[in-house]
């Protein structure tokens, strides 16, 4: 049985092998369609929403779900699901960019610190003991608030406080790696530096990495809603889900379904994300796995 | 280990100065004026420039920095430029409900946290353990907002038995501290799992198994002991978390706490608020990254014998 395993894996390059590993992962198979398709609506929101997301229409206000509005409507009578549609593309948008921030600047200082060592790594460590020092969500509200409220801004303030977990866990992997006794073997048998970089090191410390960084979309997409929850994140009438919540709350009493649907997107977007990493975790890393 | 202990509460200075360091940078590169958002538009430049002089907001940075942290050290911490009180006493009459905001909901997900996790790893597979995996993976998922607005929903208009705002009576605690430690719950449920699952493999156990150990001694004395070590590292990272989130929950249930008081600073420009908010809340979770550092030193005699080689080495080097 493990014999023809090994046989099989051997058929496969590495990316066929995590694709097929992951493919057994029912929830994470599941979750990358989930994902899929909320890019598919993002992008194509314009096509697909019934109404603009900001046409009024207050003979309608607090319409309930009908064949018109599938949804209902809000405060200003306007479609919900039409403005749940374009809130995919904030969150989304936040998700992703500030996540590639935060990936790429915290990939670099790790990478520094973790070659080089000695006393750059010294001031680059103690510089993130500084910033770590500052409670995340407080770092991203202050930055948000002092940058101005808007998407660009949360998607800076977001990245920009969660580059530190990157860079310890790049160098922590590059580290690691480095004392392994494949890269001993692969100094033994006289492999170049750009050599041992590319296949042993660059390999071997990504996959911790990209585990890192689909579970931070998820936690991206929350710390996003929550801005524009308190206001500092996309400003109205840009429908975004955290203020289509912060909007229904003065509703709560006769209206709490307004609250509900869109923290049933978060919340499914990013359960999406967590479960992909989970999978991803497993299909990546085998050791792991029981 | 003295040495080590010394060592690591002086390092919370250079921190603390650092934090400061950053937190001022950012309120420099804001765009807005506080001078020109406290007269309003119609005043002149010229008084928008007397007020700036007078604020000291025209000083160098270096000259601003260094007269902030004099003065934190002696607990003063400026006036507030909205209505001039002392922030210094307005963030110690606040900052209790954010304490106790904070250590409930992580005292809660710990009590609650630990338990559901060993029992979901000695059950693995089992629908219980399936049951409490899917359970925490969607708190996890959850936006904390939502949920506590969904709380008062519930229990404040459906069934009328708690309060929505306001923390008059034990009650009010309820639903924030609640609203806040559900995702925590469900972090600690998911990290003490694998911890114990991890440590199960172990050969100790095995060893603890083979000489005729009870299966609950070995589960409580040998396994749970060593899986719960890394949790008390979490234990730190989530007060930290519970800081940043109080303030959302403060902003719901209309707590009077520090968070609440740092977003108003926030809004309005109000920079003595801004740092010394961001300065007390740092200090406190830099003292509390401290204490556990300190405490996992002491609890874990491996970390423990690591220190005292690492002393020795240096003393070799010197």
């Amino acid at each position: 049985m493990k014999m023809d395993a090994s046989k099989e894996s051997k058929r496969r390059s590495g990316l066929g092998e995590v694709w097929h590993r992951l493919k057994k992962n029912k929830a994470a198979v599941v979750s990358l369609f989930i994902l899929l398709f909320l890019f598919i609506v993002a992008i194509f929101a314009p096509y697909i929403a019934p109404y603009p997301y900001d046409k009024e229409d207050f003979s309608q206000s607090f319409a309930g779900p009908s064949r018109e509005h599938l949804l209902g409507t809000d405060r200003l009578g306007r479609d919900v699901l039409s403005r749940l549609i374009y809130g995919s593309r904030q969150s989304l948008q936040i998700g992703l960019y500030s996540t590639i921030l935060a990936a790429l600047a915290g990939i670099i200082i790790g990478s520094i610190a973790g070659y080089y060592g000695g006393w750059v790594d010294n001031a680059l460590m103690r510089f993130l003991d500084i910033y770590q020092g500052i409670p995340m969500f407080l770092l991203c509200v202050t930055l948000a608030a002092v940058l101005g409220p808007s998407l660009r801004n949360a998607i800076i303030a977001i990245g920009i406080s969660s580059v530190s977990g990157y860079a310890r866990l790049m160098r922590a992997s590059i580290l690691t790696v480095r004392e392994m006794e494949y890269i001993e073997a692969a100094k033994a048998i006289n492999a170049s530096n750009a050599r041992i970089i590319r296949k042993h090191v660059i390999p071997n410390a990504i996959s911790p990495l990209i585990v890192s960084i689909t579970m931070s979309m998820g936690n991206s997409v929350l710390a996003g809603a929550g801005l524009s929850f308190i206001g500092l994140g996309v400003q109205p009438p840009i429908p975004e889900w955290g203020a289509m919540i912060s909007d229904a709350r003065a509703f709560l009493r006769g209206h709490g379904t307004l609250a509900l649907y869109p923290g049933i997107c978060v919340m499914i977007t990013v359960l999406a994300f967590n479960l992909l990493g989970d999978g991803l975790r497993d299909a990546l890393d085998p050791r792991l796995k029981n | 280990m003295i040495k080590y202990c010394i060592k690591r509460i002086l390092l919370i200075i250079p921190i603390l100065m650092g934090i400061t360091l950053i937190v001022l940078i950012f309120i420099d590169i804001a765009p807005g004026d506080p001078a020109r958002m406290m007269l309003g538009n119609e005043a002149t430049e010229e008084e928008v420039q007397a007020l700036r002089e007078e604020l000291g907001l025209n000083d160098p940075f270096v000259v601003r920095y260094f007269r902030f942290l004099g003065n934190a050290v002696r607990g003063d911490f400026g006036k507030s430029y909205m209505n001039n009180r002392p922030v210094a006493d307005e963030i110690l009459q606040r900052f209790k409900y954010t304490l106790i905001i904070s250590v409930l909901s992580v005292s809660l997900a710990v009590i609650i946290g630990i338990p559901l996790g060993v029992y979901a790893a000695t059950h693995q597979y089992s629908w219980k353990d399936n049951a409490a995996i899917a359970l925490s993976l969607f708190f996890i998922s959850m936006p904390a907002f939502w949920f506590a607005l969904i709380l008062v929903q519930l229990f404040s208009i459906r069934f009328k038995i708690l309060p929505p705002a306001g923390i008059e009576s034990w009650k009010g605690w309820v639903m924030p501290t609640v609203s806040l430690a559900l995702g925590y719950i469900a972090l600690i449920t998911r990290q003490m799992r694998s911890n114990m699952l991890e440590v199960i493999r172990q050969d100790y156990i095995i060893t603890a198994r083979a000489k005729g150990q009870t299966e609950r001694k070995v589960l409580y004395r040998h396994a749970l002991k060593n899986a719960i070590i890394p949790i008390v590292l979490i234990i730190g990272t989530l007060f930290g978390m519970s800081l940043g989130g109080a303030m959302i929950a403060e902003i719901i249930y209309s707590v009077p706490g520090l968070g609440s008081y740092m977003l108003s600073g926030l809004t309005s420009r109000d920079y003595p608020v801004i740092l010394a908010c961001s300065f007390f809340m740092s200090t406190i979770f830099s003292i509390v990254i401290l204490l556990i550092d300190l405490a996992f030193a002491f609890i874990d005699p491996r970390i423990r014998s690591q220190y005292v080689r690492r002393r020795r080495k240096t003393a070799e080097e010197a």
